[in-house]
């Protein structure tokens, strides 16, 4: 309990408390607080247990790159995982948990794991939990159960996400000095400006600091230049907007967060907007983040950033600890000692690595009565649960060791800065590499790739004149690559760069070896320590990203802000070699963590994807069908009446069709128009078979192949004019068939004068099939002679249905004779409700798509992409009677490949099973003997398979090797549940003329002979 | 996500476009005169440049009109675009 609210002072208002709940137990903070500041001021020391060693973890930071505050907020629906305290703005009646320890954070009897620490290196997962292999499914219940950093919510996301599709000139990124300085001025040129910050209040790190701009404090300035800014027409500004991604061709994406700073009640509309983004000039003003020094123990609660220190006092006025030291290797750490010393905080002493510290912070230090350990460093952190002491030793004149020990200095709070490095992780992401500054000692934006500058902090610039400066010039410069020109400006008077050079200090030296010594850790969220890092280094992972996959270090959901940077620098002293040659790790976005909401938007739910309807789906729904998925159509499967199983309702549906009349709704069917003199030309080159003969009117069943020969897509062909064609592909091939056929012809055919247009959303299409229908169709197309004479199978006639043009066909994918009828499809309800209503005295039934597979499997038709794959050829299907050898076509040359010749091929077969009752899944491998020394040789699969009422068994198409020359040996499917099925290889035929060689759609024998009985069944007919 | 500028419609964003590979594959005009190789050759392989290679693309959810991408694989830059018939451009442009 160290942590307190200030007397005075900060950012927040304190006339408006508000109330929270920590852990369930009531708290109260005040608003402009965040999360972590309210905790401090409630004397909260922890706030997590570490990831691997259960080590009580308190807070570090004051931003973006906390490590340890990672807490779940809210309960139910809305309750969100992995939320970082330090950005989480209060709110009244906001409940947050920690989410690991056991029975909790405060009191974790799994801490036990931080004692058996010496057997569990880098690496102990992977060595240990290796053997046996098929033990891991058990090991892994036990280590996931200890693991993870949060829960997701058991409910669906109960809130909406919005997203905007958006163009800018300019983006600043950060509305810091810099950033505001660059909006500022790229804002005065005319631009369209978009200025994002992540966090609720622009001003970034002048926010948290004790500074003047003007005179005046800084404040001042920022809420001067917001209003200048907010008075643009074209500036947007962006609070509480991270932009986490920068892809390519400056294509940026933002999250804004719209609703999480709020009570429910108030929590109206959606929660968070994803921006995408596409900027012209993009400035990025992200700042930088202070470093951790690695030294003993230096995970205890009380360890903190000397900025965020500073940002808890000066901006929050809470003091995060009463007694405190600072250890640093630069001049900030003077400035968070004064910090402290102003709010009233006891500062026991401050330990500067340097040996000869000087410079105005240094003086003010002294002059304030600090005592100054200079080249000492703090080896060890003492205290269990909180920090309550540090050791400090004197350095030797290398750096590389410490020598005598110095005072034991009591405190509760330990500020630490080791240097500062610029947030380069957009800069990186936007393909540019960062380069090593070996006199500032930080990674800096190398040279930009896309149209993107840095400015201020963020490219390792310190001082807040350094950064207006730099900021305005970057606004103007960006501003100007856009064609605007900046109006010139005085800029405003600010601290000037007054700070010493740091002294690097990757690794602070301890009374023990590193790999004896206690644990210093370099990635608090991963617990990765620096005797991991050079463990790996004896390993020999040498390459950094080696590294950082072995010891997980960087491996957290803050992505190693705070740990990465000093894990380099260790690597690279322990390789002895310079940082800049070992690099960083790759950033990725995103740059903090982004939700699944966010990303989906309103793509959830029905609108996930678009789903397709027939013009006379309503008829389909109140009839109490069945659908399936057909693409994106939804497609009647099968109408089951109250009672009916699927198989008892196919059954009916299949009979129906066999012996008065069945309706299917085809209208799904793809459907290219096809005009122009070279419109037969394209038909000849990309269908199998010959198509100039085709008289107008008739019309001819295709194979389309795939340039390497294999079949691609099927369907009937229509001759409507001299140089009209309506061509029919399967329903879910239609758009690539649409688009194969455009490719060529804009690609490779740019001679063909021909005009292809999708009409397959034009026409509803009423497929009627059985031996009535004739009589059927005949009442509907009162204006068109159907006889055998004058429409033979095969043929298309225009006519009129319901009242309107149409168009009636006599194909047939059921073996039965059939009619299909097209009218535009504003008619299609009305069409399909005329057939059903006249087609009541012939027991018309309306039949699915899964009566309709059936019904064609028994004639042998192949469906492609359920019998075909993409690996079969027409021959493969028993076609090769389809293919031409008199012109050529796409694929004709491939399949002259030898491969494609042989015959052991992989063949199109029938297969009855020696049980007629059985049904094979469809899928179920095929071996030719029932068991033996696994594993079995595969001969092939079950492509559809079917209880056929018509045949009075089960029947299933397959494909397997060699199989035509096969018919009438057995062979074996065993199944997943233990059985084995045996079958016979048949035709792939099983209707009219079981055993003949199967025909293809165009045959005489595709339609069976004409067996209309004398008078049509009364009333509907039942299987 | 690229920005390409269709010859059409101007400059969209790639979710636009359909990536069609590598461009100048002409079909051989008398397939039968290849050897089997040279088939396989023109059906199964392509440069896969590393560096400025010309690829067709198509404005899919725009105008559906093919055309040609002169673009750096490795920086993702795209040198110039053009449409279809045009001779291949320079790459010291």
């Amino acid at each position: 309990m160290s942590g307190y609210r200030l007397a005075s002072g900060g950012r927040i208002d304190r006339d408006r408390r508000l109330e929270f709940t920590f852990n369930g137990r009531p708290m109260a903070g005040y608003a402009g607080d965040t999360l972590a500041s309210a905790l401090i001021a409630n004397g909260v020391d922890i706030v997590a247990r570490s990831f691997k060693y259960r080590r009580p973890r308190g807070i570090v930071a004051a931003g973006a790159e906390e490590p340890n505050a990672i807490l779940q907020l809210g309960c139910g629906a809305r309750t969100r995982p992995v939320q970082r305290a330090t950005q989480t703005e209060l709110h009244y009646g906001l409940s947050a948990r920690t989410v690991n320890g056991w029975p909790s954070a405060e009191t974790d009897l799994t801490a036990v794991l931080d004692r058996a620490s010496r057997l569990l290196p880098a690496g102990f997962y992977y060595k240990t939990f290796k053997w046996p292999a098929s033990g891991w499914k058990h090991y892994e219940h036990v280590i996931r159960a200890g693991a993870g950093l949060g829960y997701a919510p058991d409910d669906a996301d109960a809130d909406r996400y919005d997203r905007i599709n958006a163009h800018c000139d300019v983006l600043v990124v950060g509305a810091g000095p810099a950033g505001l300085s660059a909006a500022l001025a790229a804002g005065y040129s005319g631009a369209r400006v978009i200025l994002a910050d992540e966090g609720s209040e622009f001003g970034g790190s002048l926010l948290s600091a004790a500074e003047h701009i003007d005179g005046a404090p800084s404040t001042h300035w920022i809420a001067r230049v917001r209003a200048e800014l907010a008075a643009m027409p074209e500036v947007t500004l962006l609070p509480r907007a991270t932009v986490f991604g920068y892809y390519d061709h400056n294509f940026l994406t933002l999250v804004e967060r719209l609703t999480d700073h709020l009570p429910a009640t108030d929590a109206i509309g959606p929660r968070e907007r994803l921006w995408r983004l596409r900027a012209k000039q993009v400035v990025i003003a992200t700042g930088a983040i202070e470093r951790p020094l690695v030294f003993g123990n230096n995970d205890r609660p009380g360890v903190m950033l000397a900025s965020a220190v500073s940002s808890y006092v000066n901006r929050y006025g809470v003091a995060p600890g009463r007694r405190a030291v600072v250890f640093a290797n630069n001049d900030n750490g003077y400035r968070s000692a004064l910090d402290m010393q102003r709010a009233g905080i006891d500062v026991a002493g401050v330990v500067d690595v340097r040996t000869d510290p000087s410079g105005a912070w240094h003086e003010a230090a002294r002059a304030a009565g600090l005592r100054v350990f200079a080249g000492h460093v703090v080896p060890d952190a003492r205290g269990r649960r909180r920090l309550a002491s540090v050791r400090t030793a004197r350095l030797s004149a290398d750096a590389g060791r410490i020598e005598d020990e110095g005072p034991r200095l009591d405190c509760d709070l330990l500020a630490v800065s080791g240097g500062w490095s610029p947030v380069v992780h957009l800069q990186s992401q936007s393909g540019a590499r960062p380069r090593f500054d070996t006199d500032r000692a930080c990674f800096v934006p190398g040279d930009p790739v896309q149209a993107e500058r840095s400015a201020g902090a963020a490219r390792g610039t310190w001082d807040t004149a350094g950064c207006l400066l730099e900021g305005n010039e970057a606004g103007v410069a960006a501003a100007s690559a856009c064609g605007f020109e900046a109006p010139a400006t005085v800029l405003p008077s600010a601290a000037a760069a007054d700070e010493q050079p740091l002294l690097p200090c990757w690794l602070v030296p301890g009374f023990k070896p590193v790999s004896r010594g206690p644990k210093q850790f370099v990635d608090y969220q991963n617990d990765t320590t620096a005797a991991d890092l050079h463990l790996a280094i004896r390993e020999n992972y040498t390459a950094i990203e080696h590294v950082k996959r072995y010891t997980a270090l960087g491996f957290g959901t803050d992505q190693g802000k705070l740990g990465n940077i000093n894990g380099m620098g260790i690597v690279a002293e322990k390789l002895g070699r310079p940082l800049a040659e070992v690099g960083t790790t790759t950033f990725r976005p995103a740059y903090t963590p982004v939700t699944f909401g966010a990303i989906a938007g309103r793509d959830v739910g029905a609108l996930l994807d678009a789903t397709r309807h027939t013009p006379m789906h309503a008829w389909h729904v109140a009839r109490g069908a069945v659908f399936e998925n057909v693409g994106q159509w939804k497609r009647a499967r099968y109408y089951p009446r109250p009672g009916e199983t699927m198989q008892q309702a196919v059954d009916r549906e299949c009979l129906a069709t066999h012996h008065a009349v069945g309706v299917l709704d085809y209208s799904t069917l793809g459907k290219i128009d096809i005009h122009g003199p070279d419109a037969v030309t394209l038909l000849e080159r990309v269908y199998t078979n010959n198509w100039r003969k085709l008289a107008v009117g008739r019309c001819r069943y295709g194979l389309m192949l795939d340039e390497d020969g294999m079949v691609m897509d099927d369907g009937v062909t229509a001759r409507l004019a001299e140089h009209h064609y309506l061509m029919t592909t399967t329903t879910g091939g239609a758009a690539n068939v649409m688009a194969r056929l455009e490719r060529w012809l804009q690609t490779e055919w740019t001679d063909l004068e021909v005009h292809l247009t999708s009409v397959t959303d034009h026409w509803a299409t009423v497929s009627v099939a059985g031996p009535y229908s004739r009589d059927l169709v005949g009442e509907l197309c009162a204006d068109v002679d159907l006889s055998a004479e004058a429409m033979p199978f095969m043929s298309i006639r225009e006519c009129t249905a319901v009242g309107v043009a149409a168009r009636v066909a006599r194909v047939s994918f059921t073996g039965e004779l059939s009619f299909e009828i097209s009218v535009p499809a504003a008619h299609g309800q009305r069409l399909w409700e005329a057939v059903m209503a006249a087609g009541e005295r012939y027991g018309a039934t309306p039949y699915g798509t899964e009566a309709m597979h059936v019904l064609r499997a028994e004639k042998g038709f192949v469906i492609v992409g359920q019998d075909t794959d993409g690996s079969v050829t027409p021959d493969d299907l028993g076609m090769a009677g389809l293919v031409s050898t008199k012109k050529d076509f796409i694929g004709r040359r491939s399949l002259a490949r030898p491969h494609l010749q042989r015959g052991d091929r992989r063949q199109l077969v029938g297969l009855l099973t020696d049980e007629p009752a059985a049904v094979l899944p469809e899928g179920a491998q095929l071996v030719d003997v029932p068991d033996g020394p696994l594993p079995l040789p595969m001969v092939g699969w079950v492509t559809s398979s079917y209880a056929s009422a018509r045949v009075g068994r089960s029947i299933a198409l397959a494909l397997v090797d060699g199989g035509r020359d096969r018919i009438g040996q057995r062979v074996f499917a065993p199944l997943a549940d233990g059985r084995v099925l045996a079958a016979r290889i048949t035709e792939p035929v099983f209707l009219d003329a079981p055993g003949r060689r199967p025909h293809d759609r165009t045959d005489r024998n595709a339609e069976r002979p004409d067996r209309r009985p004398e008078r049509p069944p009364a009333g509907a007919v039942d299987a | 996500m690229l920005q390409l500028e269709c010859p059409w419609c101007g400059p969209r964003d790639e979710e636009e476009f359909t990536y069609g590979g590598e461009a100048h594959i002409t079909r051989p005009p008398e397939p039968d005169a290849v050897s089997d190789a040279a088939w396989g050759d023109y059906l199964f392989f392509h440069t896969n440049t590393r560096g400025l290679q010309s690829e067709q693309w198509c404005h899919s959810h725009g105008c559906r009109r093919w055309f040609n991408v002169a673009r750096d694989t490795v920086t993702y830059r795209i040198h110039r675009v053009y449409r279809m018939g045009e001779p291949r451009p320079g790459f010291d442009a």
